[in-house]
């Protein structure tokens, strides 16, 4: 027995020293909407329950297990063969609670939740689109003064730190470059979809999560009460990126949203502008773009990860040519592999701009160890006319 | 051998043939495997494996059909085989099952679902819900859903009605011949069989046809969309059935030729004709569901 | 039936020795060790990947492996451990015990019982050769898509799923045709006298889960196939495009997936009460009311299979029917809980490791089944959905309610199955620090679900990071514990103290009655049941 006691010390310390978590959740994060208020309500009210009866079963059988001992000199009691009224009585009543805590106490509250998180539209004031693909969240305004801002959220979190190599910072992995932003207090629509596997957008803070079907459309709604910045990760396992693709929401004043919105409107009015561009600055702009985008797949440095991601130093697509004598663009060109994709290949046209285009592939054509000399750039405007 | 009597239940000694039977499907399904990954070699090992398999189910079915005719199997282990034969087809029944549950998913729920959303939140604007259908993927255009020009999806009333036809005569045809099994009647027991297996036969060719045609004529593939799987996959895992069957129905043809069976003993028929009335059920039912509704 | 039987087995012909006796053997008993070895020996393995996992998941950042590599060892362990190592050993329990415990001279079917064992290491040969493969630049590893297969993933992903969909074929064959013998077993091969309702309890849960397995794993078998025809036929059954649907793919899953569960934890539902009237000395309490909620619980487990994709967007009246169908689940698991605690009431009870284990088996999958019921409600579920907490509660029911109730079955039948008694001070041993370090490792998984820990996350946020350093340290000091199962058994099977016929004073049954080890041939006379 003494070992035991030893045993039974060590744990106890163990759980002494969790305390030094005491900051820590041991439950839900702290609600921002209704239904994540109502869901932790729901949440407690049930664990409560539970452990209700798991203490009364566990408190009988610990009884028994002590009191009803062979070595402490007890004899078996045979069980008596009831009589029909009261065994009857004996299956009605337990049969009785438990239906009263499973579909009454238990039911009628989750019916509640239920009814509310798929009652999207009732009251909805604006309409969002999140689109999830492998590994970023693409969010459009789909109604409202913020109609037609469109942008992707990447994760910012970096190799480095990912490998040990540098300090990881505060929001490790859960930091991406450009947050939804959401006005407090209004009710959002949401409409889910992807482009490629399931995703499932969650923040635990919001108590809503839905998953992401390709070509189908899926709904829920947020409505965020409380100003703050907000984090949740993808919830589906869909590849080797799942671990990255965080969703981060700011949500502001309504003040603050239509400011917002106004400064998001001229920024991608601006970044849409098709303008000559030297071969430096397409580089340039190119690296940023490679690296938020494609280095997932194709590595930072370019070598790709063969057999499943090819290597962008030295491919014969990105040295190729792309352009054909009239003009166009040629099938299986660099330029339509990003356009359009092929197998786990995204496409890119929904996602980048025609001035992201053009950098990447630039870049892609002139760094990473590559030098093309046919078609060594593309221009913003050779993408533009591509598109149509 | 005959020293056993009634009251004995007949354990065979030991049998390699299941563990090479086993090495057997490993080789055929990594064969397969490799194969369809590009990796051509595979094909050798489903050979392979294809051999084996046949082998050892001849070895294996050898030695029952040996074990039956020297006396070994009394009412006792007849039984035994009976209740598993009918635990085995309900097993198949669960396998179809999936496949219909699919069918009944894609008409019922995905592809009205498809169409029914907002033009200006789905890709697929002017997918229209129908049956058959190709899904979205096989709009041509306008506002009216039509299929690629040359598409067509089968009739009912050509060669699946025949078919039909075909089948439900087999299993009469076969019932037939268990009549005259009980009544001992030789001739009749194999002439029902025998006709029973041409019909089987002809069934085959039919469906040979019916698939050559959709391939080549009708535009209808494995790739038509929600249409082509659920029709090909049907109809393609109950032609294999029926190929099994009929397989099985000549091996019982020859055993019957050969004397057997007797009136009181002849498990090995009936399983056969039971399962050749199940392949017949699912066939009403893919009739039903899959051609003419 | 007939009244006096014979068990025939050729009894003239010598039997093979040596590798061929293994290979060929009809022998139920040959065949049932064979099961159970090859349980343990796979339990190891996928054991091992999930040291794996818990090492690179001791701190955040990427420390071991890169996460594709992560995502194909998560896939792996769960179909090893769950196919591979807690099916089998529940097969191996059934050749082993079925025949002894309703007095018949063997299993039914031999011959097909012989090959349902060997599918079973081809299939484990394909789950993990895909790793080798790799090895040699043939393919990129195995499955990574998790043990749950879901396109369009799947469809995306390399060799490695081709592979486990035919693994799954071939273990589907072998549990197909695992259940067909233990159906036509307890149909037709029963002691004179043991109607249905005398039959053992065990007896009981297996053929229920045997009804399950044959009603659903042709339907996952269904499911794959149609994967591997969208992955290389050009099919659309998953696919939008084609008016197909990725939903729909777990629909056919969880017909499969949901019963699954259930198929694992029937057969331990059945011995377990066996173990406690045993130790309590005192019979087992309600038996029909146990075999009505074993009934119940196999009815209600075909039904409720949607609790599994709550999120994934359903309409409203098909959520309510879900939620409440997989509520009522807690109602016949209600009164089983309620016979079992019964049955130990006021009986005259020892604590041998057996017992130890069916005790904390039933707290520890109270835990699990009651986490399980707070899953079930639909809006929290879109927190805890694919949460740490969900991993937490599946290992409560399926390591702590399988691999913990197999191990009761280990300890209470080792004796009868080898003849001699296992060393009952490491049996303690065994039991104490399993219990404990199981603990440990799956807690803390409760509370970083909670706090929003999402699973299948090759690295994570750095607000989880003590609660994960606990678990893989806990983790691995319950694998260290099961190496002294290993040795409790290899110990036990070499020798040590002679086993008495009935071992445990209190046993009641058949299987009691023969010698241990019980003779090759266990029942040359069928025993008639008054
Ligand atoms: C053996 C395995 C096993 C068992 C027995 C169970 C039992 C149950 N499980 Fe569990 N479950 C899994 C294995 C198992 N589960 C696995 C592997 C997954 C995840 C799969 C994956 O995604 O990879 C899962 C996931 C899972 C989910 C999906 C979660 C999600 O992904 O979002 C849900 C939701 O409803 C659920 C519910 C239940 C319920 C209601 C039971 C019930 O059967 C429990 C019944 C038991 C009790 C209720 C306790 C005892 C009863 C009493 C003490 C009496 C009094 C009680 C009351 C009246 C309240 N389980
Ligand atoms: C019966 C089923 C079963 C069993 C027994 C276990 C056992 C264990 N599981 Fe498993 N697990 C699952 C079924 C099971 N699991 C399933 C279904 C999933 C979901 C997968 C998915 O997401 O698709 C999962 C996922 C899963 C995860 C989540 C991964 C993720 O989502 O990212 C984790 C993480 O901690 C985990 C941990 C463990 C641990 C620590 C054990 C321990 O109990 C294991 C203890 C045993 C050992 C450690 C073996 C001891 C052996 C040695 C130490 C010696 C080794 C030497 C040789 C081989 C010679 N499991
Ligand atoms: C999801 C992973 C992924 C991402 C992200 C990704 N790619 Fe790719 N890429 C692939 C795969 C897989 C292929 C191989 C496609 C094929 O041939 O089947 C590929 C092929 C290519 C090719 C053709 C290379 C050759 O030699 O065949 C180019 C060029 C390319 N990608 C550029 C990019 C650019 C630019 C980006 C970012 C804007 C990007 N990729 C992002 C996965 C990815
Ligand atoms: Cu996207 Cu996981
Ligand atoms: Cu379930």
């Amino acid at each position: 027995m003494q070992v035991f006691k030893k045993i039974g010390l060590g744990f106890a310390a163990m759980l002494a020293s969790l305390n030094a978590f005491a900051d820590y959740s041991w439950n839900f994060p702290e609600p921002v909407t209704p239904m994540a208020l109502d869901t932790l309500h729901v949440h407690n009210k049930f664990m409560l329950i539970t452990m209700v009866i798991f203490v009364v079963v566990l408190a009988i059988m610990i009884y028994s297990i002590f009191a009803h001992r062979k070595n402490k000199g007890y004899k078996a009691v045979e069980d008596k063969v009831p009589s029909t009224a009261v065994e009857i009585f004996w299956v009605l009543v337990p049969f009785v609670i438990l239906l009263l805590i499973d579909f009454v106490i238990m039911g009628i509250p989750a019916y509640h939740s239920v009814v509310m998180m798929e009652d999207t539209r009732d009251k909805a004031t604006m309409v969002i689109k999140v689109t999830g693909s492998q590994w970023r969240w693409q969010y459009e305004y789909l109604d409202g003064e913020a109609q037609g801002i469109k942008f992707v959220s990447n994760l910012t979190t970096t190799a480095d730190e990912q490998h040990n190599v540098a300090e990881k910072k505060e929001n490790y992995l859960l930091e991406v470059d450009n947050h939804l932003v959401l006005p407090v207090g209004e009710k959002v629509r949401i409409l889910m979809t992807a482009s490629d596997v399931l995703h499932n957008w969650w923040v635990p803070q919001f108590g809503s999560s839905r998953v992401a079907v390709p070509g189908f459309i899926r709904e829920t709604w947020v409505q965020v009460d409380k100003a703050g910045t907000y984090r949740g990760q993808c919830k589906e396992l869909c590849g080797k990126g799942h671990g990255y693709m965080p969703v981060v929401v700011d949500a502001v004043p309504m003040e603050e949203y239509k400011v917002w919105v106004t400064a998001k409107k001229a920024e991608i009015a601006k970044a849409g502008e098709i303008k000559e561009m030297t071969k430096d600055d397409l580089v340039a702009q190119g690296k940023g773009v490679y690296e938020k985008n494609c280095a997932v797949c194709h590595q930072v440095n370019g070598a790709g990860l063969p057999p499943a991601f090819p290597a962008m130093t030295g491919s014969k697509i990105a040295l190729g040519p792309i352009f054909g004598a009239d003009g166009k663009y040629l099938k299986d060109s660099h330029l339509d592999r990003l356009l359009n994709g092929k197998g786990v290949m995204p496409a890119w046209k929904a996602t980048l701009n025609d001035t992201e285009i053009a950098a990447v592939i630039t870049y892609e054509r002139q760094a990473l160890g590559n030098a093309a000399t046919v078609d060594p750039i593309v221009q913003p405007a050779q993408v533009k006319a591509a598109r149509q | 051998m005959a020293t056993h009597s009634e009251n004995q239940y007949y354990v065979p000694h030991g049998s390699i043939y299941p563990s090479i039977l086993s090495v057997g499907l490993l080789s055929l399904a990594s064969g397969f495997i490799f194969n369809m990954n590009n990796l051509h070699f595979g094909k050798w090992m489903m050979y392979l494996g294809a051999a084996i398999i046949i082998a050892m189910t001849f070895k294996w079915m050898g030695s029952v059909i040996t074990e039956s005719i020297t006396g070994q199997y009394k009412s006792w282990e007849d039984k035994s085989f009976r209740i598993g034969m009918i635990v085995f087809i309900c097993s198949e029944v669960a396998f179809f099952a999936a496949f219909f549950g699919a069918l009944f998913y894609m008409r019922i729920l995905s592809v009205p679902d498809l169409a029914g959303y907002d033009a200006d939140i789905t890709p697929y604007k002017d997918f229209l819900s129908s049956w058959p259908s190709l899904g979205p993927g096989g709009v041509v255009l306008g506002n009216e859903y039509v299929p690629p020009a040359n598409f067509k999806p089968m009739h009912w009333n050509g060669l699946p009605l025949i078919n039909t036809i075909l089948l439900l005569s087999s299993g009469a045809t076969i019932t037939w011949a268990h009549w005259g099994l009980i009544k001992n009647k030789r001739n009749q027991l194999v002439i029902g069989m025998a006709l029973t297996v041409l019909l089987g036969i002809t069934f085959l060719a039919c469906q040979a046809m019916e698939y050559h045609e959709a391939y080549t004529e009708m535009g209808l593939t494995l790739g038509s969309g929600a249409y082509g799987a659920t029709f090909f996959m049907l109809t393609g895992f109950h032609g294999f059935h029926v190929l099994l069957g009929t397989t099985m129905l000549i091996v019982i043809l020859i055993r019957c030729m050969k004397g057997h069976f007797t009136p009181e003993h002849h498990f090995g028929f009936e399983g056969v004709a039971w399962y050749w009335h199940f392949v017949d059920v699912v066939w009403l039912g893919l009739f039903i569901f899959v051609y003419m509704l | 039936m007939s009244t006096t039987t014979v068990a025939h087995d050729e009894v003239h012909h010598d039997h093979p020795s040596g590798i061929m006796r293994w290979l060929t053997t009809t022998n139920h008993k040959d065949i049932g060790t064979m099961y159970l070895t090859f349980s343990l020996v796979m339990f190891l393995v996928g054991g091992a990947m999930v040291l794996g996992i818990r090492a690179e998941l001791f701190q955040p950042g990427l420390q071991l492996m890169n996460p594709d590599f992560y995502n194909q060892l998560i896939g792996v362990h769960a179909l090893i451990m769950i196919f591979a190592a807690l099916m089998p050993a529940a097969t191996g329990f059934a050749n082993w015990m079925i025949p002894l415990q309703i007095g018949a001279p063997d299993m039914a079917l031999p011959r097909l019982n012989n090959w349902g064992f060997w599918l079973l290491p081809p299939s484990a040969i394909l789950l993990t050769l895909p790793f080798t493969l790799a090895l040699f630049g043939i393919g990129d590893g195995a499955i990574a898509t998790g043990w749950t297969f879901y396109p369009p993933l799947s469809v995306q992903g390399g060799i490695g799923v081709d592979f486990a969909i035919f693994a799954v074929h071939l273990l589907g064959v072998s549990s197909v045709m695992g259940s067909i013998n233990i159906i036509v077993t307890l149909f037709n091969m029963r002691a004179p006298g043991m109607t249905l309702m005398k039959m053992p309890m065990f007896a009981w849960g297996w053929l229920i889960t045997a009804f399950l397995l044959v009603a659903t794993i042709p339907v996952l078998a269904g499911a794959v196939t149609m994967l591997l025809t969208d992955r290389h036929f050009g099919t659309h059954f998953f696919d939008a495009a084609g008016g197909g649907d990725p939903i729909m793919f777990q629909h056919l899953f969880w017909f499969f997936g949901h019963p699954e569960v259930y198929i694992l934890l029937l057969p331990v539902w059945g011995f377990i009460p066996q173990i406690l009237q045993t130790f309590s000395r005192k019979p087992m309490y309600g038996y029909k009311a146990q075999v009505y909620s074993l009934w119940a619980i196999g009815a209600l487990a075909v039904v409720v299979w949607a609790h599994h994709f709550f999120t994934a967007g359903m309409p409203v009246p098909a959520l309510l029917y879900f939620m409440y169908s997989t509520m009522a689940i807690s109602l016949p698991l209600a009164v089983l809980f309620f016979c079992w605690i019964k049955t130990m009431w006021k009986g005259s009870m020892t604590f041998e490791t057996p017992m130890l284990f069916a005790v904390g088996w039933i707290i520890l999958f109270g835990i699990g089944g009651l986490t399980g019921l707070v899953l079930a409600d639909v809006a929290a579920d879109a927190q805890y959905h694919n949460s740490y907490f969900v991993v937490a509660h599946f290992h409560y029911t399926l390591f702590a309610g399988g691999i913990m109730g197999i191990m009761a079955g280990v300890y209470y039948w080792l004796p009868k199955m080898t003849g001699n008694m296992y060393d009952e001070t490491l049996g303690k041993w065994h039991f104490w620090l399993t219990a404990i370090s199981f603990n440990l490792t799956f807690i803390p998984q409760f509370f970083v679900g909670l706090a929003g820990m999402p699973r299948r996350i090759p690295d994570y946020a750095l607000q989880f990071a003590e609660f994960n350093m606990i678990s893989s340290i806990a983790a691995f000091a319950l694998g260290l514990s099961q190496l002294l199962f290993v040795y409790v058994i290899i110990k036990c099977v070499k020798g040590g103290k002679k086993a008495t016929d009935k071992v445990w004073e209190g046993a009641e049954g058949l299987e009691w009655t023969l010698p241990s080890p019980p003779p090759y041939h266990s029942f040359t006379e069928q025993p008639v049941i008054k």
